[in-house]
């Protein structure tokens, strides 16, 4: 029996959700007042989970380290969220969105918890809009959907490309009013630097002011992390700049299981990179991928003018190109999962048909969406025979309205027209679906100690489907920790207020001091950044897109040589006491350095290919699905839950078995 | 190419403020105006002097973290970007740049580049939001229609990202393009108006107390917004405020 508790409750998957929320106890509104909660970062999940708890009547604190709750990075999500509402009649129903979910994770998540996500997915829809959310809407007023990588269903639903933007301000908006109220005090441009335990129970955080230095300890009930993913462990990814590690990491050390950190996503449209000083990568949605064609050169010597500035993309004709995607996978084409795609992308580019300076881009083309919109447009037009400058201009107009934003976000970024030449894209890491282990309550393996959304591991398995990011952070922060939380609050009704002048909170601002110190007073030789970039370039050619056993024994000695040369040469100017962007970057590295070390180690552990985990040692050697990722059930059907031990690389590994009584396991095919 | 900054350092709040010069060399067309200001601070770490504080945080032109005022326009030269999204091909081998904080009572500085927009959010917590609690058992989402046409000008006026541009812009230091954008987006849709008249009284009052100024049509702020926001939405907060008076 593992050491761990999934609390998943008994009884028929369709019902379990339900029976739970009829037989948790349940605390009442005068006790609420007496009971603080703590909520670290204030995205989605954040922001609606501090929202909501206020609303319930406990006294909520919320730290992010941004000027306003509403700049956390899920305002960056682009394409949309999806909900099983079936709008559209075509088949959908939560069953589906909870098979497709299953599916698309390849098999890695646990049943229970997709299932409750599909479950309240329709009801983040009702929420959004009650809240004001702009969503897109059709001539009959009613809302609009569009499609996904992954699945056969329409079930996304958006506001133009800035669905994240709108659903967090929605939320900010909920957070507005309850801060209008006094039931939540926000702490912004703060930092969280440590958890404090009492008696095994998480009671409070050490938190530093990033606008005076200033370190400060604050008490709680129950501590909630929701502090995103630890994309930036790459250095460079679609992650924002400050997004980082340090809360989940810092709980891990303190007790909380980390789960499955080698599930990475990488998603497919991203702009490639230009050169050494870039700082970020920037993603175009996935909804591109409804109305683009992915295509490299079929021939080399075209590959080769196309690099030279011979000859351009559109000089190419149909017999030239290779639609990797749509030849490799008929069923599903330009909307195969976003694993599937990056791998076909690194593949092509692998053998030579990458089609910029740097070897590392394909296509994604236009050119028949505009075509086929533009010929649409002059029928409902009554234009006959009309030209091919009016079929392109009629075409053009309707990819404008879906897309305009994202074109003209690409123009500024790489200076080329997408309406008249394809888009270059690439790969770029982008979510994580790997995090803090968490029961079926959301509970860490610290008793009072929450995380939810990205931060934790829960629902994704091992690839996240386009536009369930923001479905999992609503539903755990709307509508799945404020039952949970307020099952294990109940019994805190007697506990009082949680004093700050104990033993457990000296120790913890101390270690939090110490590690300030140091950096301060160390006075290397090198950036936080020389660091981090180093730390970035051994993830992503030891532990991206494939990954084989050689390399990731590799990385984990090259990461734990290069966290020592940090603590011997890093260099933080400025002083502890004012604002301090290079000390707040140390502190993220360091635990960045820590966490990619766990993340070689469970890649190496897991011996078997699984959604955003390919190991290149297993493949399908022969049939149909030949060269494509080899799952293994029988040894792997588990969860990696890693105890910390002192150094990452003497982390312990618990395993939770998944179960899956309502899913057969099959071999993802989107061919 | 090569450049000459000259950038506004301030070491706190109370501190007073000089402008400095800076040069930075081999900065390439394709990096952004951000990236630039990396590879200076990078310099000056590296020569043990202190970086440059500034804001900035998504790097895609939506969070609305970064600011800067750089050669006398929020964001720079170009338009409809934000500052992340400035590229360094806007400028030209051997050009002098002048980068400075947002300027306004409202924003003070908190330490070079870095100002403090928590005005802004106070004028939400006063009204920026309908009353709806968080409990998922509303009404179903397509329980009522709303044109097509009203939704899209309610997503364009919430498109803003609050970055503080239009103050920054304005010779008045109003904030009246920022509070407009929020007001119009919740006046459009049904869902916003029965708490219209308190909304809207709510947050110009909020306004008023941070200390901006008032609106003179001189229309900069919507020439500076990195998302287009249209003067339309002033004119509609002015006609919800008048109406919520008379009504009030």
């Amino acid at each position: 029996m593992s050491v761990l508790d999934s609390k998943v409750p008994k009884g028929p998957l369709k019902t379990k959700w339900t029976d739970y929320k009829n037989h948790i106890d349940l605390v009442n509104p005068a006790n609420k007042r007496n009971i603080d909660v703590i909520v670290v970062g204030t995205g989605l999940a954040g922001g609606s989970a501090a929202a909501t708890l206020a609303e319930l009547g406990y006294n909520v604190k919320t730290f992010c380290y941004q000027d306003s709750p509403r700049r956390a990075h899920s305002i960056a999500a682009q394409g949309g969220i999806n909900a099983a509402k079936n709008y559209q009649g075509d088949g959908d129903s939560t069953y589906r969105l909870f098979y497709d979910t299953v599916k698309g994770g390849d098999y890695r998540s646990r049943e229970a918890n997709v299932y409750r996500l599909a479950e309240v997915s329709a009801n983040i829809i009702d929420q959004c809009v009650a809240q004001g959310v702009p969503f897109a809407r059709d001539y009959g007023g009613l809302l609009d959907n569009r499609s996904f990588g992954g699945v056969l269903v329409s079930r996304t639903f958006y506001a133009k490309g800035q669905t994240g933007q709108q659903l967090l301000l929605g939320a900010y908006s909920a957070m507005n009013r309850q801060i209008a109220r006094g039931k939540i005090t926000p702490f912004n441009r703060h930092e969280m630097l440590d958890v404090v335990k009492v008696n095994g129970k998480a009671r409070g955080i050490i938190a530093r002011n990033l606008v005076t230095g200033e370190i400060e300890r604050h008490s709680a009930h129950a501590v909630v992390i929701a502090s995103g993913g630890y994309g930036n462990v790459y250095f460079l990814s679609t992650n924002a700049m400050g997004s980082n590690a340090t809360a989940a990491w810092k709980i891990h050390k303190k007790g909380a299981y980390f789960a499955n950190p080698c599930y990475t996503q990488i998603h497919p449209t991203c702009i490639p990179r230009s050169g050494d000083y870039q700082s970020k990568l920037t993603l175009m949605s996935e909804s591109l991928r409804n109305d683009g064609r992915i295509w490299v050169p079929k021939n080399m010597e075209d590959v080769m003018a196309i690099r030279e500035g011979k000859k351009k993309p559109t000089d190419l004709s149909e017999d030239e190109r290779d639609y990797y995607l749509e030849r490799r996978y008929p069923a599903f084409g330009n909307l195969v999962p976003r694993d599937v795609a990056s791998r076909a992308a690194k593949e092509r580019c692998d053998a030579g048909y990458g089609v910029n300076a740097t070897g590392e881009a394909v296509y994604l083309d236009f050119a028949s969406a505009i075509q086929r919109y533009g010929v649409e447009q002059a029928k409902i037009h009554n234009i006959e025979n009309a030209s091919k400058d009016k079929i392109y201009e009629l075409g053009a107009a309707i990819v404008k309205a879906k897309y305009g934003n994202l074109f003209q976000m690409y123009e500024k970024i790489v200076d080329q027209d997408p309406y008249k030449t394809p888009m270059m894209i690439y790969p770029a890491v982008h979510y994580t679906m790997g995090g803090v282990w968490v029961d079926y309550n959301l509970m860490t393996t610290v008793e009072g100690l929450y995380c939810i959304g990205e931060a934790n591991f829960s629902d994704h398995g091992a690839n996240r489907l386009g536009a369930s990011a923001l479905m999992q952070g609503l539903a755990d922060g709307y509508f799945v920790l404020p039952y949970t939380i307020g099952d294990y609050l109940s019994h805190e009704i007697r506990t009082g207020k949680i004093a700050t002048d104990t033993p457990e909170f000296d120790e913890a601002e101390k270690s939090v001091n110490d590690q300030i110190n140091f950096f301060i007073n160390n006075k290397g030789s090198h950036s936080v950044d020389y660091y981090h970039k180093k730390l970035g370039k051994i993830m992503w050619d030891k532990c991206g897109m494939s990954r084989n056993a050689e390399g990731l024994k590799e990385a984990m000695a090259e990461i734990k040589a290069l966290r020592e040369d940090f603590y011997k040469n890093v260099s933080v100017p400025g002083t502890a006491t004012e604002l301090n962007a290079e000390l707040e970057k140390a502190g993220r590295v360091a635990d960045f350095l820590e966490l990619g070390e766990l993340f070689a180690k469970d890649a190496l552990a897991r011996e078997e290919s699984c959604g955003g985990h390919f190991r290149e040692e297993s493949v399908e050697l022969d049939g149909e699905q030949e060269g494509e990722a080899k799952r293994n059930d029988v040894d792997f059907a588990f969860v990696s839950a890693w105890e910390y031990k002192g150094e990452p690389g003497d982390a312990v590994l618990h395993k939770e078995e998944l179960e899956f009584n309502e899913i057969e396991l099959k071999q993802r095919s989107y061919k | 190419m090569n450049l000459t900054l000259k950038i506004w350092r301030q070491s706190n709040a109370q501190a007073k403020g000089k402008m400095v010069d800076y040069k930075v060399t081999e900065i390439s067309e394709h990096m952004s105006f951000l990236e630039m200001m990396d590879v200076l601070n990078e310099q000056l770490i590296n020569k043990g002097e202190e970086p440059v504080a500034f804001d900035h945080d998504c790097r895609e032109g939506i969070c609305g973290m970064c600011s800067m005022f750089i050669n006398g326009e929020a964001h720079g030269p170009d338009r409809g970007v934000t500052t992340c999204q400035l590229h360094m091909r806007m400028f030209k081998d051997g050009d002098t740049i002048t980068i400075e904080p947002f300027r306004a009572k409202a924003f003070p500085v908190i330490k070079d580049l870095v100002v403090d927009r928590s005005s802004f959010d106070r004028i939400q917590h006063a009204g920026g939001y309908i009353s709806v609690n968080t409990s998922g058992n509303t009404q179903d989402a397509n329980a009522i229609p709303i044109s097509k046409h009203a939704a899209d000008e309610a997503m364009d006026a919430a498109t803003c990202i609050g970055c503080g541009a239009c103050v920054a812009s304005c010779k008045n230091a109003s904030a009246m393009l920022f509070v407009g954008a929020k007001v119009s987006q919740y006046a459009l849709l049904p869902q916003g108006k029965v708490e219209a008249i308190d909304r809207v009284q709510n947050m110009v009052a909020q306004m008023d107390l941070e200390g901006f100024g008032n609106c003179t049509n001189t229309g900069a702020c919507e020439v500076e917004c990195p998302k287009g926001i249209s003067l339309e939405n002033i004119a509609r907060m002015n006609r919800e405020f008048l109406s919520a008076n008379i009504k009030g």
